[in-house]
């Protein structure tokens, strides 16, 4: 085996990075099972709070929103479904960004004592999300053939809308877990931002109720939310032409999602030598 | 070969003092900023920057097979320089060529999680050293039995007793093979049975070829691994060379050894108007070209004092301490009448009685055999440095005494094969 000369310099990262990367899927891997493994342990219900607690959140906001608040649904589809649908990709991306966010500071004792390359810690953080996506993905589907809903060739867009949301949790997940090992107040600000935007994101209504009022002076803002884009988009792949989508706000979810992974990835990337310092 | 080359290497830590405030956090860093920008300077906090120098200027290059033993006190950047030696932390100025697969055991059970299995930890901290499964699993069955844990595989490692933990911890970092291993002080931890068996495998290990860098305090254990050593003091390489040269001068710089004081006139001496003392004074008798007293040292104690009373009976006690300030015992002289004068007392600390470690004489002028008149606490300060000839054992040795007291064992009656 020829063995390769490793340079340390300051201000010099691995030259075989992405190679590193790759040669520690293994770790990954196993990092993931750890945090999948480790999620349920000593609990009585088990993995049941996969299904538990997506089945709630949307029974409480069907009671809440549909019968008090009286939202209305997109014509076609049952409220149930829609809310079940936004809580399921909105609960991956929010899981996600959170467990991205606090990875490294997670994994503290390894990044003092051991040398992998950093980004395996956000990668291997979102298997556990990824799983109870899966699981209230599942739950969905039970609940569309209870109510006869038999998806389309929308369906087919589903993965895109599945990475796209994964990717988002990236883009602004790498940022705030680089900035988290120096400024533990992101692990504050963090629950904040998931529940702020539990409610600027079309999870309990339609985008169609923003769409309709066009000449209110905030509904741009509304439009550049990367999320809506996102959210309206998993529905429409779910549900089909009942659910409301506009690809104009696809576009804009996709180039900021770019450009914040681009610049998040660099920032991480600029940080990951020195978080053993700042841990 | 040399399979590792540094040079030039230096950390520097920046501490921040902050007047008033604690810590750093990012409500400081955003009103400070905010405050600057309104020109507001009045109320900034006074932040002064110091530099603080982990390592500087280190150059060493090591050979293959060579086993590296690094030594030096607490803080002196040892750590540090074992973590650049495994990229965790990145060197200020300088450059490591490192040729070859390098494995770091900074900790035993690196990455263990406590809720998962033994089985599943094994996996983790394997993975989490550098090994990939199959070669995890290749080494499972021999990692299990050398850590003596069979029975509790599937048990949660938070159940373990402490020493299965270590066990375990160790059993997978021995089973690595690396051509280049840094150790940290994982011999400190686990029982002596373990400390031999782990020092054994290492030896092995070395055997076949393999460079090991291994940090210790414990310098028989670096005695026994190493054939070169690095002595770190502050920063910086002071001495590198052959193990024991490298050791013989990190123990005469380390130890805090007074073995003499004296005083020329009763005026300056220490005492009061009855007694002072002129001189206190410990005399090793050094074995062979050694200049530093071990087990085997016996060493002549003298103390002199002035009697300034006319007329007194007079005792001298003697304590030794260790450091920790037990008393390991205390012996006394006949009282006697004595005049105005000096006086002087002497005794024998014999060779093979005290075991290793660091030790303090305090001294005792007593009157009438019940009155102290003055004590001299910690006259005279010591260390007993730990020798061992035919023992493959080195741990530390237990007990406050180390008396050869003869003992012997003799075969009975040979069991002779029933034919």
């Amino acid at each position: 085996m020829k063995t390769h000369e490793v340079i340390i310099q300051p201000g010099r990262s691995e030259r075989h990075y992405w190679r590193d990367l790759w040669r520690n899927r293994e770790l990954m891997y196993i990092l993931s099972m750890r945090d999948v493994s480790v999620r349920y342990k000593q609990t009585a219900l088990g993995t049941a709070w996969g299904l538990i607690r997506p089945l709630t959140t949307m029974l409480i906001m069907v009671f809440v929103f549909s019968k008090i608040a009286k939202l209305p649904a997109d014509p076609g589809v049952p409220y149930p479904l829609m809310v079940l649908g936004g809580i399921t990709v909105w609960t991956f991306f929010a899981t996600a960004f959170t467990q991205i966010s606090n990875s490294v500071t997670m994994n503290s004792n390894l990044v003092t004592k051991v040398y992998f390359p950093r980004l395996i810690m956000p990668i291997s953080s979102v298997a556990v999300s990824f799983i109870d996506f899966l699981v209230s993905l599942g739950l969905f589907i039970v609940l569309a053939m209870w109510y006869r809903f038999i998806p389309d060739w929308h369906l087919l867009m589903l993965p895109a809308f599945i990475v796209l949301a994964l990717l988002a949790s990236f883009a602004f997940g790498l940022f705030f877990a680089a900035v988290n090992v120096r400024f533990r107040d992101i692990g504050q600000l963090i629950p904040f931002i998931v529940q702020v935007g539990f409610y600027i994101c079309p999870i309990a209504y339609s985008s169609r109720l923003v769409a309709d009022k066009q000449d209110e002076w905030w509904t741009p803002f509304y439009w550049m939310n990367p999320m809506v884009g996102i959210i309206d988009g998993f529905r429409w792949s779910l549900l089909g032409e009942k659910a409301y989508f506009n690809p104009q706000s696809l576009l804009i979810s996709i180039s900021i999602v770019g450009v914040c992974l681009a610049l998040s990835l660099y920032f991480y990337r600029k940080r990951e030598n020195t978080f053993v310092d700042d841990i | 070969m040399s399979v590792i080359t540094v040079e030039n290497i230096s950390k520097q830590y920046i501490i921040d003092h902050k007047k008033g405030k604690g810590a750093n956090t990012l409500r400081d860093v955003i009103s400070e900023n905010v405050r600057s920008l309104f020109g507001n300077k009045k109320e900034k906090d006074v932040v002064t920057h110091e530099e603080f120098w982990a390592l500087r200027d280190v150059n060493f290059s090591i050979e293959q097979g060579d086993r590296v033993g690094i030594v030096g006190h607490n803080g002196a950047g040892k750590s540090t320089m074992l973590k650049i030696l495994s990229k965790i932390i990145e060197p200020t100025t300088g450059t490591v060529r490192i040729k070859g697969r390098v494995a770091s055991l900074l900790e035993v059970g690196t990455g263990f999680h406590p809720e998962l299995t033994g089985r599943e930890n094994i996996y983790l901290n394997g993975s989490l050293l550098g090994m990939t499964r199959s070669e995890i699993r290749k080494q499972f069955d021999e990692i299990v039995a050398f850590a003596g844990v069979e029975k509790f595989l599937d048990t949660p490692v938070k159940r373990y007793s402490s020493g299965m933990y270590v066990r375990l911890g160790f059993a997978i970092s021995a089973h690595l093979d690396p051509e280049i291993m840094i150790v940290d002080e994982v011999l400190a931890v686990g029982d002596a049975e373990f400390q031999k068996k782990s020092l054994g495998k290492m030896r092995d290990n070395s055997a076949s070829g393999r460079t090991i860098i291994f940090v210790s305090h414990n310098l028989t254990a670096v005695q026994a691994l190493c054939n070169k050593t690095l002595y770190f003091e502050k920063g910086q390489l002071i001495e590198q060379g052959e193990t024991n040269q490298v050791i013989a001068s990190y123990l005469s710089k380390v130890s805090k050894t007074r073995l003499l004081r004296q005083w020329e006139t009763p005026e300056e001496a220490p005492g009061n108007d009855l007694v002072r003392v002129r001189r206190i004074e410990l005399v090793p008798e050094y074995l062979d070209d050694l200049t530093h007293i071990d087990v085997r040292t016996s060493m002549k104690f003298r103390f002199e004092f002035w009697n300034l009373m006319d007329h007194a009976n007079l005792n001298l006690s003697l304590h030794l301490n260790s450091m920790t300030g037990e008393c390991i015992f205390n012996i006394g002289t006949q009282s006697k009448p004595f005049g105005k004068g000096l006086i002087a007392g002497e005794c024998t600390i014999p060779g093979f009685f005290l075991n290793d470690g660091s030790y303090t004489i305090s001294m005792m002028i007593v009157k009438d055999t019940v009155t102290p008149l003055f004590v001299m606490e910690e006259g005279i300060t010591f260390d007993v440095e730990d020798y061992r000839e035919g023992i493959a054992w080195y741990g530390k040795w237990p007990g406050y005494v180390r008396p050869q007291i003869p003992f012997h064992t003799i075969m009975l009656e040979p069991v002779t094969s029933e034919q």
